[in-house]
């Protein structure tokens, strides 16, 4: 559909369209909006990289202590699919609880169980080391890695599921916005669109008028409130990296492509906005002959 | 009602072909109130230029609403340009009024926008170039005397301006049909003058002009021009014989 008239003159056509509330009312959407994208997508990098490669990691806790270690040890290398076995040495698995035992932890009287760190080829299952382990140690807890962190997991995927939540509410909450704005501004402009309408504009060329206007107020509120809030992101990981060793935890919680993603949302936010002003003014029109 | 008819005095015959507009049983009414129309049957020869007359309340607005499609009849069948538009599709509807011009009475210019551009509305919405928008625009707004005034905004213009302005606007797109509401209501006897020569010279190029008016003396000016005359809703001659017969040129185009 051709434009009926320079960019200048559809402002001028509509000089107070909507309301001086939407952009910053939509700024403040945007602003949450990109925290919580952000918290979403930390913890969608920190389940990933506790899953990743997890299926090939098992563990094998003896309770009996170092009884029965070199021959559960032997037993797992002999499994089938088995790429590496490492048992853990005592030491480390009482320093390990000091952390939440304190220095009793250490003392030889604590029974401690031995560990075991086996390694499976990709695609291979546990079920041979099961048997294995089991038949030298009947007491022995044999598990993968998932089913060990599976609490864990399911509680960061239902976090994630809440801020995906949080995030479809503000864009609901964004498009409601843009509707009641829309719905102002085409009332305030009654007179102008009868007019325009009377002298043979069409309903796409009045929509566009609309539509041009929203998107821009989108645009700007968007960008108001995305950019202080990603500047926001960036200090918190820039702390993060000075109080902890972000390498050794796993790396950043946000990637560079996560930023590009929610410096992208007020664009995606624009789109939106011209979209349901676009079909709010197509349906207001339907009520003229 | 379709077959050629024989004018008043014998020697103007005026086919369905040559009507612009054609009104079949027409009726009008507002939601569940009366009828403000009923039963109009009437043609508008192409090229013709008629005046409509009739007391306030008659129907005359309720008519022309009709005509320049801002409103459809709730019974009857009313033709422009040879199409069927009673029940057409809203979407058919922009490009057909893009052949109308209008002068409402109230004259309805954007507030926020200056003359030219109030007037170069209807050109801007036909999708023409700037620099042909233009020149149509100033050349008619130096016609009707507001060349000077082409940067001024409604509200600083007289009732006078504004509706030269309104007038420039209805026929700045040279519409195959002209529509106008009481075009002269707010102009003195001078530029009612000039307003009406701009409709004759627009008639003569061959639009078809359509003006409701009270100003007799505005009919007696035009020659050639027929008469339609609304009495409560109802043409009381149908014919639009009443006055001036169209002369033999107008007539037939």
């Amino acid at each position: 559909m051709r434009r009926f008239v320079p960019a200048l003159a559809d402002r001028r056509l509509l000089p107070q369209g909507g309301t001086r509330l939407t952009p910053w009312l939509i700024g403040v959407l945007m602003f949450v909006a990109v925290l919580v994208g952000a918290a979403g997508l930390a913890i969608a990098n920190a389940a990933a990289a506790v899953a990743q490669g997890a299926e090939q990691r098992w563990s094998i806790q003896l309770p009996g202590g170092a009884r029965h270690a070199s021959a559960a040890a032997a037993a797992a290398r002999q499994a089938q699919g088995v790429a590496d076995v490492r048992p853990v040495p005592d030491q480390q698995v009482r320093s390990l609880l000091q952390q939440w035992l304190g220095p009793e932890a250490a003392s030889a009287d604590l029974p401690v169980p031995a560990l075991i760190d086996v390694e499976l080829r990709p695609g291979a299952n546990g079920v041979d080391l099961r048997r294995r382990v089991l038949a030298i140690a009947p007491d022995a807890r044999v598990q993968s890695f998932p089913e060990q962190l599976g609490p864990m997991l399911r509680g960061l995927r239902t976090l994630q599921g809440l801020t995906l939540g949080l995030l479809v509410l503000m864009a609901a909450a964004i498009a409601a916005a843009v509707m009641l704005a829309t719905r102002g501004a085409y009332d305030t402009h009654r007179s102008t669109v009868a007019v325009l309408h009377g002298i043979g504009a069409t309903d796409e060329q009045l929509a566009a008028l609309f539509q041009q206007r929203m998107g821009r107020e989108a645009l700007v509120g968007g960008s108001a409130g995305a950019i202080p809030a990603l500047v926001l992101v960036l200090l918190l990981l820039a702390g993060l990296e000075r109080g902890t060793n972000l390498a050794a935890a796993g790396g950043s919680p946000l990637h560079p492509g996560d930023l590009i993603i929610l410096g992208a949302l007020p664009f995606v936010t624009g789109l939106v906005a011209l979209l349901v002003a676009r079909v709010t003014v197509l349906r207001a029109l339907r009520a003229d002959p | 009602m379709r077959e050629n008819r024989c004018r008043e005095q014998g020697w103007v015959k005026v086919s369905v072909a040559d009507a612009i507009v054609e009104f079949d049983s027409v009726g009008l009414r507002y939601g569940t109130g009366a009828e403000i129309l009923k039963d109009l049957d009437f043609r508008l020869v192409r090229g013709g230029f008629t005046y409509l007359t009739g007391a306030s309340g008659a129907g005359k607005t309720s008519l022309l609403k009709l005509l320049y499609l801002a409103q459809r009849p709730t019974r009857g069948r009313v033709r422009l340009f040879g199409e069927e538009l009673s029940h057409a599709p809203r979407t058919a509807m922009p490009a057909f009024r893009r052949r109308i011009g209008v002068v409402f009475q109230d004259f309805r210019l954007i507030r926020h926008l200056s003359a030219f551009d109030n007037v170069a509305l209807p050109l801007r919405i036909a999708g023409r170039a700037e620099h042909e928008i233009e020149g149509s625009v100033r050349e008619l707004l130096d016609w009707v005397g507001l060349a000077d005034r082409s940067a001024a905004h409604p509200p600083t213009l007289s009732g006078g301006e504004q509706q030269r302005v309104a007038i420039a606007r209805a026929v700045v797109g040279h519409p195959e049909l002209l529509v106008a509401d009481e075009p002269t209501g707010n102009v003195d006897a001078d530029m009612a003058k000039r307003l009406v020569h701009l409709f004759e010279r627009l008639n003569e190029l061959g639009t078809t002009v359509l003006v409701a008016t009270h100003d007799l003396s505005l009919i007696a000016a035009t020659r050639g021009a027929q008469l339609m005359r609304l009495e409560k809703g109802q043409l009381v001659d149908p014919t639009g014989m009443l006055r001036h017969p169209p002369s033999p040129a107008r007539a037939t185009g």
